[in-house]
This record gives structure tokens, C-alpha cells and sequence, in this order.
């Protein structure tokens, strides 16, 4: 059967991982050596005696590829579980960033007012310069940084999205 | 979900007494025997000392000494695919790590099941640029199906057990454990094997039984049915075989198979349509290109099989069984996924179909007139000049081959190089049982053979091992004739030469305009003078005249030998789909109606 050329589709997948040294080479190999996108990567332990990381990536392609990276990472033996959150319902991605904007008078000013709006926070601040903290879908950190542009901004610092399935599910 | 749980797997049982305690390497030949090992190919250095040390102790577990890594693990293959048991590696750190790295990639390819135990440098030196450091986890992690670094000596057991567990479980593959020299001379305590499962790693075995009732009803209602076998049936064991071949005689279907999996369904059987594929037969794979329901069993859709993707068996309806749920719908999209082990799910459509019988017998019967009309054009067949001074055809002295060692009576192992003569020992030896034959699939390692006829003799000290070897490939590890005097291992080197890297002359004779760049065999050696050099038996035939004589020879002579065919140098291996074409776009030989076989530019980029 001819393979479809679909249109690539963007996804959000949770692993369950043993904490065990090598295993996000692993995850990142598995990536790269297939030339699999990874359009962020967040890892950190989420259990309480630190024995298992929940990794997070957000990765595109077509469906039969999101397929074969789920049946990968299956595969890899320190793997306990993969969820795929896009397949499985609504959930929530959230990501947290710092900006640096370097900028005086009127600019300045207008900074300010939009990290009001957007309710980040200045974690940060010199005659010359701030440093706004600001958490929420990626989407909204996007237009805060277009925003920011024109205004001086100078550095961005992204952590990359923590997901997880809305309601009383869990994966 | 269900899971392979072996007896003998994992985690740390009881607390270990003091008796227990042991240094490191003690600990892990003890793990190796508990695991049945009774064979480790190896070469020793610097970091492996300490286990070199353990091993000279002890009686139970045999150490065969190879000439370079490398071999070791190839060894180590052909050990493992014609028993059944996993194949183990022992290799010192730094390069005696890196130079089996392509015999770990052979491996994963192959789905070979391997422990290869590499030294390392002290835990309180890695990292440090030490001498013969190398970061052996890191180099083998893509090239391994599980790797470890064992950091500390209470682990040492445990992470053993589990790297036994891992490589035979679901696909079976390659694991290293890299072992740092204190870890080896330092007290360690040993554990028991724990039969409690796996924490994450547990693969499905068990089919689904609706998807096996569904398969089995698309079989019934099937008009064009064709089962294309694969690996994974040899790796699934000798009743996968069985089951194979009783599913495979009830339902009265015609059967194929890959490279891999010849030997699982016997090649001489009237239902038997020869190997499919690029080298496969008219047959095999005209009946791939014209079913309706491929019944894959433990195959992958490699490309080599697929040819070009979107006209591969464009009309059927496709049912895939792997014990691999990363292989199911990778390549080609199927129908009718099932995920488990393919012994079981044979076993589990026998049952489903006992007692009943095709839908539709009459279809079936005409599916087998046209398969035989294909069959009518003889793709295999060459012309051999008759005349005692003719030059020897390849493919002749590979049928003149198989039938004298068949006259002989004895168990039969073929081992092979890469090339031409591999594709001519697939199409024209005879494999009527599984494990039989031992050839490098995935990589297509040159070098591959020789070795592994070492460990093929080594686990069948009985058997008639015999390499078909090229010239080009033989000299990638010719070293090992050194092992195979040491042992006394009575293994045939039979080298179809044709002075030429003859897959690479064929490609450049079919696709780059004749331009035979660089694979002409330069400078040969004597290979009759190089046997005797490693105190073999050297022979030599270079007319069809002396064939039968020298084949007579070396299958009597008791010891190894090395035998020296020198055949046409202009032979090419036919059928061909070339890359890129598809399955009804097959080039045949000379002897066959010529069919202009159209090679795209496309084409031109694949390998
Ligand atoms: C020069 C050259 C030419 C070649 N030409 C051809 C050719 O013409 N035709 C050809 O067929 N090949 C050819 N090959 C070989 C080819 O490259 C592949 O190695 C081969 O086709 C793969 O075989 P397979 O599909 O049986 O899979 P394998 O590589 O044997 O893989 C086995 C499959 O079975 C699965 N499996 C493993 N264990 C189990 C189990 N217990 N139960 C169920 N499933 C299991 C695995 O997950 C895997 O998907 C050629 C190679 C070379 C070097
Ligand atoms: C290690 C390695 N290097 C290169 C190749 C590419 N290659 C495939 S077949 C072949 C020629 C093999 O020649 P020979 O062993 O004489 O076999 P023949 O084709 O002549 O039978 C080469 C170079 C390979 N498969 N493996
Ligand atoms: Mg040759």
C-alpha cells in the first residue's frame, strides 16, 4: 500500500522512565538517530524516593511516525510507561520562561505594562533592565516574547513544557 | 499485560551471607554459569585481567581465544543462531571494546541474542582519559539493545541476571555490560537470579486471541493467500518451525521467506516458493506483487524485501505477527497487526483453523496453476558448460556443494560472507531445518562468516560447518583460521572466487555503466598456501573437471580446510529487482526471457 503522505501533526508525549544514569541518551538517541524532531524536552523525578522521572516531549510528525516513536520508546527497557496526552484528551501544557529586557524611558515603561497584563512577574530588576518570570501555555509565552521585541528584549531563557491529562485521569 | 517472565530472570532474591561475598569476577562467572553458559569467546587485555584470572580457575565454563574482537562476537552470533542459547563476548576495555562494536550492530540487526562483557577502566578513572579509556556505554548504546555500566559491586549480580533477561526477551538483541576493573578485583556479593518480574521491561508474547480469530478468518476467505516468513520465526525456536510447517500443510497456501528465515519452512517442499526479494525468485515474488492476503511472520518489510514501497503487494490485505510492536506498521501499513510470539501465534491459528478448511478451494487451486506458470521460468537457472576444462558457474558449485554434503548424512551449517556467493548459497543450498543457516542480514557485514563458523562448530561439535565464503570478504577476518587450528575445529572455508568484489562489480556493471572502480580482488593471496601457513589443508579447483574432486576432499578430510573455487568472474546474480523497482519490474538472468528491467534514477541513490 502507497505510503500516504499525511500532514505532519504536532504531539505531546509523557514518559515514564526508571532514574537510572544514560536513560535520556537514550530517549534523545532514539530521536536523533532516526532523524525524529524534538521540539522540546523537559525531565525531572516525580516520585517521592526520586527513583522515576516523568519525561515530557513535544515532537512532530505524521501519525504513523508518532506511532513508531510511541513503539520505540516502549521498547527501550528502562521505559515503564508512554503516554501520548494529544491522543488520550484535553490536557495542560505549561511552560515557564525568562526574559530579559534591556531598555530605558518610554520602552521601559510600556515593558512594564505588558508584563502586567500578562501577569509576569519582574524577578528581576536594575536602572536598565528587567527580568520578567512568566508561566502558561506556550503560546502565550510566544506572544509575550513578540511583544517584548520591539521593547528591548534581549535574552530568553525556556524550560520546555510539563504536561499532564486534564480531569481525574492520569496516565 | 502479559509478560515474559523466565525463571530465571532478575532482581536480587534473599540478602547474600558472608560466604556469598566474593570478588567481583568470581561473582560474575558464577552469574554465567546459573545463566547455562558454558562457552565465552574472548580476547584478554589489561582491564579483563582479573576475570582472565577467575576463568583460569575454573573448569566449567569454556574460553575460546579468536584473533580479534570482532570475531568474538560474530563467533558469538553463530554460536547463538544455530543453538538457541545466548551467545557471550568477553573483550577488554578501549579498543577490544571498540572493535566489536560492529559484531554488536551485526547483532541488533539480526536479532541475535548476546551478552558481551567489556573491561573497563576503575570506577575512580572514568572520565579521565585513562589508558584504554572509552566510553564503551556511550559508543554501544545505538549499537546494543540495552547497555550497563556497573558502578557498584552490590549491583554486579542483579545487573547481570538482567542483562541475560533482556537480551533473549522479546526481540532478542545484543546487551554490554561495561565492567570497571575494581568492580572485577574487589569483594562483591552475589546474588540468585529472583524470578520476580522486571520493573519496566516486560515485552507481550501472548497474541491477542480476536486477532488471531480475525486473521484466521481472512485466511479462510482468502483466493490469493501467501505466508511470508521471516527471522523471527527461527528466533521464536524449533516449534515455531513445526508449527510453521503444520499451519503452512493444512491450509494448503503457498510460503515464502526472507534471508533470515530460511530454514523455518523446508526450502525443498513443493509449497516452498524460494526467497523473496531483490535476489528472491520470479515466483516468490510475483506471488508477493499478485496476492490478496500476505500472512507475514516474523518478517519486517525490510527493503530489500519491499523493493519500491507503493508498489509492494499493492492488492492484499495485510496480517503482520511480531514480537515487536516497533516493527508493526514501520515500513508497510498492515491490516492486522498482532503482537506476540510467533511460535504461539501459529500455534494459536492451527487451533483456529483445525477442522475447517478454505472458503473457496477452488480459487486456491488456480492461485497454485499460476504460481506454477511463474514457477515454469526457472529464475535460478544458469548454464553450465559441461566440458571437464569449463570454467566452474557459482551457482553449480553451491548445488554440487549441498548435494555431496547432503551424500554424507551429516548435520548441515552454512555460514556465509556478503555478496554475491551469499545470495547464490541462499537460492541454490538446500535448508530443510531452522537453525541451519548463519548469514549477516541487516548490516551485511563482510567478515561475518568465518567467525561465525567458529562458533557455530564450537556449540555443534558434530556438525559439517561450512563458510561459503567470496575471496573479498574471507580476508576481513582470515585470522581465524589461527582459532580454528587451536581447536582443531574441522570448519570448511569454501571460497567461490571470482577475483572481483562481485555484488559491487554486478552493481557496477548494471548501473554504472561498467566503470569497475576498485573492485577488482588485487594481489590475492595463495589461499591453498595460506591454509597450510595456519596449518589447515588447503585446496584448489579451477575447472569443473576438479569440482566434484576437491568438494569429495574437503567434506572427507577430518580437519579444516580451506577450498579455493575459482570460478567465472563475470557472473551475475539473478533475479534482480533492482533499488527502486518494483516486483513485477524484476531483471532475469541470460537464460531467462530477457525483461528490460528499468532502473530509475531513484534507484541510483539507493543501496
Ligand atoms: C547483499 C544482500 C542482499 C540481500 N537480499 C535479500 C533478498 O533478496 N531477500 C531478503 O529477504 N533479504 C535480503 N537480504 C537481507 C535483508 O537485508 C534483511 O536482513 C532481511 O530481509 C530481514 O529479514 P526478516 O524480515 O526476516 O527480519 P529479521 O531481521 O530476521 O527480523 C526478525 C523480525 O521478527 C521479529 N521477531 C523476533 N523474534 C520474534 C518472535 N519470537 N516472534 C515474532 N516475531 C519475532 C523481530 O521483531 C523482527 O521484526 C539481503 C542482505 C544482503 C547483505
Ligand atoms: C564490511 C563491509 N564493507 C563493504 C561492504 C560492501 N560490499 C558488499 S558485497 C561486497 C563485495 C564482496 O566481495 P566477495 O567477498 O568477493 O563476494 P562476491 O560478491 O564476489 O561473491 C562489498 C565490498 C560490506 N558489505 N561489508
Ligand atoms: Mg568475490
Amino acid at each position: 500500500m502507497a505510503p500516504v503522505e499525511e500532514a505532519p501533526i504536532t504531539a505531546v508525549i509523557s514518559v515514564l522512565v526508571e532514574n537510572e544514569s544514560g536513560v535520556l541518551a537514550r530517549v534523545i538517541g532514539l530521536f536523533s538517530g532516526r532523524g525524529y524532531n524534538i521540539e522540546s524536552l523537559t525531565v525531572a523525578p516525580v516520585d517521592e524516593a526520586r527513583t522515576r522521572s516523568r519525561i515530557n516531549i513535544v515532537t512532530t510528525g505524521t501519525s504513523m511516525v508518532i506511532e513508531q516513536i510511541k513503539a520505540l520508546l516502549y521498547r527501550l527497557v528502562p521505559v515503564h510507561r508512554v503516554s501520548d496526552l494529544t491522543a488520550l484528551g484535553p490536557h495542560l501544557a505549561r511552560e515557564m520562561a525568562l526574559v530579559k529586557v534591556v531598555s530605558s524611558g518610554e520602552l521601559r515603561t510600556e515593558a512594564l505594562r505588558i508584563s502586567d497584563a500578562f501577569r509576569a512577574r519582574a524577578v528581576d530588576t536594575t536602572v536598565g533592565s528587567f527580568v520578567f518570570e512568566l508561566t502558561g501555555a506556550p503560546e502565550k509565552i510566544d506572544s509575550f516574547i513578540d511583544l517584548m521585541r520591539p521593547l528591548g528584549l534581549v535574552e530568553v531563557s525556556r524550560t520546555g513544557i510539563a504536561a499532564i491529562i486534564r480531569g481525574p485521569r492520569t496516565i | 499485560m502479559n509478560a515474559t517472565l523466565d525463571p530465571k530472570t532478575i532482581s536480587p532474591g534473599a540478602q547474600p551471607d558472608a560466604a556469598d561475598v566474593r570478588t567481583g569476577a568470581e561473582v560474575l562467572l558464577r552469574v554465567l554459569r546459573e545463566q547455562d553458559v558454558e562457552v565465552v569467546f574472548g580476547y584478554p587485555g589489561g582491564a579483563v585481567l582479573p576475570i582472565y584470572d577467575a576463568l583460569f580457575k575454573q573448569n566449567s565454563i569454556r574460553h575460546i581465544l579468536v584473533r580479534h574482537e570482532q570475531a568474538a562476537v560474530h563467533a558469538a552470533e553463530g554460536y547463538a543462531r544455530s543453538t538457541g542459547k545466548t551467545g557471550v563476548v568477553l573483550v577488554t576495555s578501549g579498543p577490544g571494546a571498540t572493535n566489536a562494536v560492529t559484531g554488536l550492530v551485526d547483532a541488533l540487526m539480526d536479532s541475535i541474542p548476546l551478552i558481551c562483557l567489556s573491561g573497563q577502566v576503575p570506577t575512580h578513572l572514568i572520565g579521565n582519559d585513562a589508558f584504554q579509556e572509552a566510553d564503551t556505554t556511550g559508543i554501544t548504546r545505538p549499537a546494543t539493545k540495552h547497555n550497563y555500566l556497573v558502578k557498584r559491586p552490590g549491583d554486579l549480580s542483579r545487573v547481570l541476571h538482567e542483562a541475560f533477561y533482556v537480551a533473549r526477551s522479546g526481540r532478542p538483541g545484543p546487551v554490554l555490560v561495561d565492567l570497571p576493573k575494581d568492580i572485577m578485583v574487589g569483594p562483591a556479593p552475589y546474588h540468585p537470579a529472583s524470578g520476580a518480574p522486571h520493573r519496566s521491561y516486560r515485552p507481550v508474547s501472548e497474541p491477542a486471541p480476536d486477532a488471531i480469530a480475525q486473521a484466521v478468518e481472512a485466511m479462510r476467505q482468502a483466493k490469493r493467500p501467501l505466508f511470508y516468513t521471516g527471522g523471527g520465526v527461527i528466533n521464536a525456536g524449533p516449534e515455531a518451525s513445526e508449527a510453521l510447517r503444520r499451519l503452512v500443510r493444512m491450509t494448503g497456501f503457498p510460503c515464502t521467506s526472507t534471508l533470515m528465515g530460511l530454514g523455518a519452512y523446508p526450502t525443498t517442499d513443493r509449497q516452498f516458493l524460494g526467497m523473496l526479494g531483490m535476489h528472491g525468485t520470479y515466483e516468490a515474488n510475483l506471488a508477493t506483487h499478485g496476492c490478496d492476503l500476505l500472512i507475514n511472520i516474523g518478517a519486517r518489510f525490510d527493503d530489500r524485501v519491499t523493493g519500491r514501497l507503493d508498489a509492494f503487494s499493492p492488492h492484499s490485505t495485510k496480517i503482520h505477527v511480531d514480537i515487536d510492536p516497533s516493527s508493526i506498521n514501520k515500513i508497510v501499513r498492515v491490516d492486522m497487526p498482532i503482537v506476540g510470539d510467533a511460535g504461539r501465534a501459529l500455534q494459536m491459528m492451527i487451533a483456529a483453523w483445525e477442522g475447517t478448511a478454505s472458503a473457496d478451494p477452488v480459487a486456491i487451486a488456480a492461485w497454485w496453476k499460476q504460481i506454477d506458470a511463474w514457477r515454469g521460468i526457472d529464475s535460478l537457472r544458469f548454464r553450465q558448460d559441461p566440458s571437464p576444462d569449463a570454467v566452474i558457474k557459482p551457482q553449480h558449485a553451491i548445488r554440487r556443494l549441498y548435494e555431496l554434503a547432503r551424500e554424507t548424512g551429516r548435520d548441515c551449517f552454512v555460514t556465509t560472507e556478503v555478496g554475491q556467493h551469499q545470495m547464490w548459497a541462499a537460492q541454490h543450498f538446500q535448508y530443510e531445518e531452522p537453525n541451519r543457516w548463519m548469514t549477516s542480514g541487516g548490516l551485511g557485514t563482510m567478515g561475518y562468516g568465518l567467525p561465525a563458523a567458529v562458533g557455530v562448530q564450537v556449540g555443534n561439535p558434530d556438525g559439517l560447518v561450512i563458510d561459503i565464503a567470496g575471496e573479498a570478504s574471507t580476508l576481513m577476518n582470515i585470522q581465524e583460521l589461527g582459532t580454528i587450528c587451536q581447536y582443531r575445529l574441522p570448519v570448511k572455508l569454501f571460497i567461490l572466487n571470482n577475483r572481483y568484489m562481485g555484488m559491487v562489480r554486478q552493481w557496477q556493471e548494471l548501473l554504472h555503466g561498467s566503470r569497475y572502480s576498485e573492485s577488482y580482488s588485487e594481489a590475492l593471496p595463495d589461499f591453498v598456501k595460506l591454509a597450510e601457513a595456519f596449518h589447515g589443508t588447503g585446496m584448489r579447483a579451477t575447472t569443473l573437471g576438479e569440482l566434484d574432486d576437491v568438494i569429495r576432499r574437503m567434506l572427507a578430510h577430518d580437519g579444516p580446510v580451506v577450498a579455493d573455487i575459482c570460478v567465472d568472474e563475470t557472473e551475475n546474480c539473478f533475479p534482480m529487482i533492482p533499488s527502486g523497482a518494483a516486483h513485477n519490474e524484476m531483471i532475469l538472468g541470460p537464460e531467462q526471457n530477457e525483461q528490460a528491467g528499468r532502473i530509475t534514477d531513484e534507484g541510483l541513490m539507493l543501496v
